[in-house]
């Protein structure tokens, strides 16, 4: 933040006869509560699994007592290795949760940018109406969701009652482990596995088993997570949509763009900083899958709404298999670095030469760089 | 991008834009608006029927709920589940703990992040910008990775299963800390000047001129916490075991996973669902206004 040089620069003339010492100290008292909070219950935790991932402390006494042993990357090698159980049910815990993020982030982001779209019209009655309809799901607690879930997709419940209007049998979602892609594959015709996806691959995991798709349950999470989220990101999208000016919509009109192409080739870019924040937040979050299943389904059926989060904690508390639950936790923390940095990658590659190429001259007097800067916090943001 | 996918089913806009268009639009703008509202309404209706349905299902017996779920009406009306609730379960003590929490924390986070804020918007220290650097560092750290992290450190610390090993970790909010340090740097520095020359110290004058001043900021923050720390359900699991110590959200996780209750107890569930989202319900139509705008002014520069 230049800002920041501002006031040390004003406020120095008046400063000048206090020592500079007494300033840093006031400083540090200012600041201290948070540091000491965040550095004891973030930094110092962080360390303290990293150590627990490394040792064979079993949950009794303090894993820092003599009697806990190191065994180096043993707990890793166990998750890794492709052989054990733990291994196999990370394989499986990865897969779901892959399938969760894929549809989950692309839906979500379309899904909010068509509503900030629709509520942001110039002309439209009830505007405060829709957008409350639309954010209210935001602000509940991700366990009262889960509740109402549990009953709108339960075998007699809310959707398959719909479903029925329409002469469809609802399958009993929670209850059902079938994959998705499997489901479709045995409508065509095709009900077993090839030889060739048979053998156990990557973590344990046979290639049919990779290519079965989100389970029937865990797509009554997915679309949960697109109804809880959609909101939030609807918001950040109307923000972003009203620091474009009319003008430049404008000029798109009188050179004979139409709705459908000022979409794309006007407002679409110009939401380029917004729609990156977004996907890295939905990204981020997708990979935290915990409440709902600790709520909902414990991972079942069948382990097909496991996740590496709620594994991590399951093999910890419940299976008193600390080392293994904190190396998952910190493999999960690889993957989501690792993830969001390959998307800053790819979104910053082809984000100057399209802007340039596609935006009007005039965008750059408006600063669609205004809108928002990717780095900056959101407060809470459900994942 | 199925959702996009369904736009261009909007009446499409006059072909031939430019020459006719003024002409075209008028035609076309009366179906256009209809196709919109239409569609917004049939939006609208999915967003919130499941709430409707909640509600109305928590006041239904349990085998009408199961056999009836999409009547809004129910046909024997009955409370039983509210009364179950308060008489006979640990609700109320649920209810009390999450307020207890959520009073704190909100509490101490005002507090705590204005300080903050304040400092690194206004107080020139040694080892400001490695402050600053770590806190950005700190907020890339996703929560759910520090489950068992957390339960490490507070059992260490020997406040498992208290209040304050429930309140203290949550009060690490580094989001908190810059809207507070977003907002100093936009009052103008001249205020405090005048309070400095006045003779205040620099607490007196962040105390009772800055803070009255960031009033909006502060309430943005009240309500982010009051949200963030009533919905908050990870760190009380790994934080207490005792019942005594239950929030609503573990105490309705625990209810809606069968650990407490047997059968399905529809009407239950989701009576205690309702009544938790009532006070963040209350804070979100309250404050409606301001907390759109802070979501979205978090992003904003």
């Amino acid at each position: 933040m230049a800002s920041s040089t501002i006031p040390r620069g004003t406020a120095g003339t008046t400063r000048r006869r206090t020592p500079r010492g007494r300033q840093g100290l006031t400083g540090w008292l200012f600041i201290s509560p948070v540091v000491v909070i965040l550095g004891l219950f973030l930094v110092v935790p962080v360390l303290m699994a990293a150590w627990v991932s490394v040792s064979d402390w079993t949950g009794r006494g303090s894993p820092l007592s003599g009697s806990v042993g190191f065994v180096g990357t043993e707990n890793y090698a166990a998750i890794l290795d492709g052989e054990g159980l733990t291994s196999r049910d990370f394989g499986t815990s990865i897969r779901n949760n892959l399938y969760y993020v894929l549809l989950v982030v692309p839906l979500q982001t379309a899904l909010s940018i068509f509503l900030a779209v629709l509520v942001n019209r110039q002309v439209l009655r009830g505007r405060g109406f829709f957008r409350t309809a639309f954010y209210f799901p935001s602000v509940t607690s991700s366990v009262a969701i889960t509740v109402l879930w549990l009953f709108l997709f339960s075998s007699t419940g809310v959707v398959n009652r719909i479903l029925s209007f329409v002469s469809v049998t609802g399958p009993n979602w929670f209850q059902d482990p079938r994959g998705v892609i499997h489901v479709v594959l045995a409508a065509v015709g095709v009900g077993t596995a090839p030889g060739a996806l048979q053998e156990p691959g990557f973590l344990g995991i046979s290639g049919w088993e990779w290519l079965a798709g989100p389970s029937v349950a865990m797509s009554a999470f997915i679309l949960m997570a697109i109804f809880t989220t959609s909101g939030t990101f609807m918001l950040l999208f109307i923000a972003a949509l009203q620091n474009i000016s009319g003008e430049v919509q404008e000029a798109a009109m009188v050179d004979g763009a139409n709705g459908w192409q000022r979409f794309w080739l006007v407002t679409l870019p110009m939401l380029r900083p917004t729609l990156f924040t977004v996907l890295t937040l939905g990204l981020i979050g997708s990979w935290q899958v915990f409440d709902q299943i600790y709520t909902g389904t414990q991972g079942g059926p069948a382990k097909t709404t496991l996740t590496p989060a709620y594994l991590s904690f399951s093999s910890a508390f419940n299976n008193q298999r600390w080392g293994e639950g904190a190396a998952i936790a910190f493999i999960l923390f690889a993957i989501i670095v690792v993830l969001t940095l390959l998307q800053r990658f790819a979104l910053r590659e082809r984000d100057v030469p399209r802007r340039r190429r596609m935006v009007p001259v005039t965008v750059s007097s408006t600063g669609a760089r205004t809108a928002s800067s990717p780095a900056e916090p959101v407060g809470e943001v459900r994942r | 991008m199925s959702q996009l996918a369904t736009r261009p089913a909007t009446p499409t806009p006059p072909s031939s834009p430019s020459p006719g268009r003024k002409r075209g639009r008028s035609a076309g703008t009366g179906r256009r608006a209809l196709f919109l509202y239409a569609l917004l309404a049939v939006l609208a209706l999915i967003y919130i029927l499941p709430f409707l349905v909640q509600v109305s299902s928590s006041f239904k017996t349990e085998p009408e709920a199961a056999q009836n779920p999409l009547g809004l009406v129910p046909q024997n009306w009955t409370s039983a589940a509210y009364t179950q609730l308060f008489a006979a379960s640990d609700f109320p003590t649920w209810a009390g703990n999450s307020f207890i929490v959520t009073l704190f924390v909100t509490a101490g986070r005002v507090f705590f992040n204005s300080l903050a804020g304040y400092a690194l918007a206004r107080i020139p220290f040694r080892g400001r910008g490695l402050v600053f650097a770590l806190l950005i560092a700190v907020m890339a750290v996703p929560g759910v990775v520090l489950l068992i992290p957390k339960f490490l450190v507070i059992n260490q610390l020997g406040i498992y299963d208290s209040y304050p090993g429930m309140i203290l970790p949550l009060l690490a909010d580094a989001a908190g800390v810059f809207i507070m340090k977003n907002f100093f740097e936009s009052i103008p520095v001249s205020v405090e000047e005048q309070a400095r020359i006045d003779g205040a110290g620099t607490f007196r004058t962040f105390w009772s001129v800055v803070l009255p001043m960031a009033r909006p900021a502060v309430m943005t923050i009240v309500i982010l916490s009051f949200q963030g720390s009533w919905n908050e359900l990870n760190h009380f699991i790994v934080s207490t075991q005792d019942p005594g110590l239950t929030t609503l959200t573990k105490g309705v996780a625990q209810l809606s996973s069968g650990q407490l209750s047997q059968g399905t107890q529809y009407p239950l569930k989701l009576a205690a669902a309702a009544l938790m989202t009532v006070p963040v319900a209350i804070v979100f139509f309250v404050f409606q206004k301001r907390i759109m705008n802070a979501s979205a002014g978090a992003v904003k520069e």
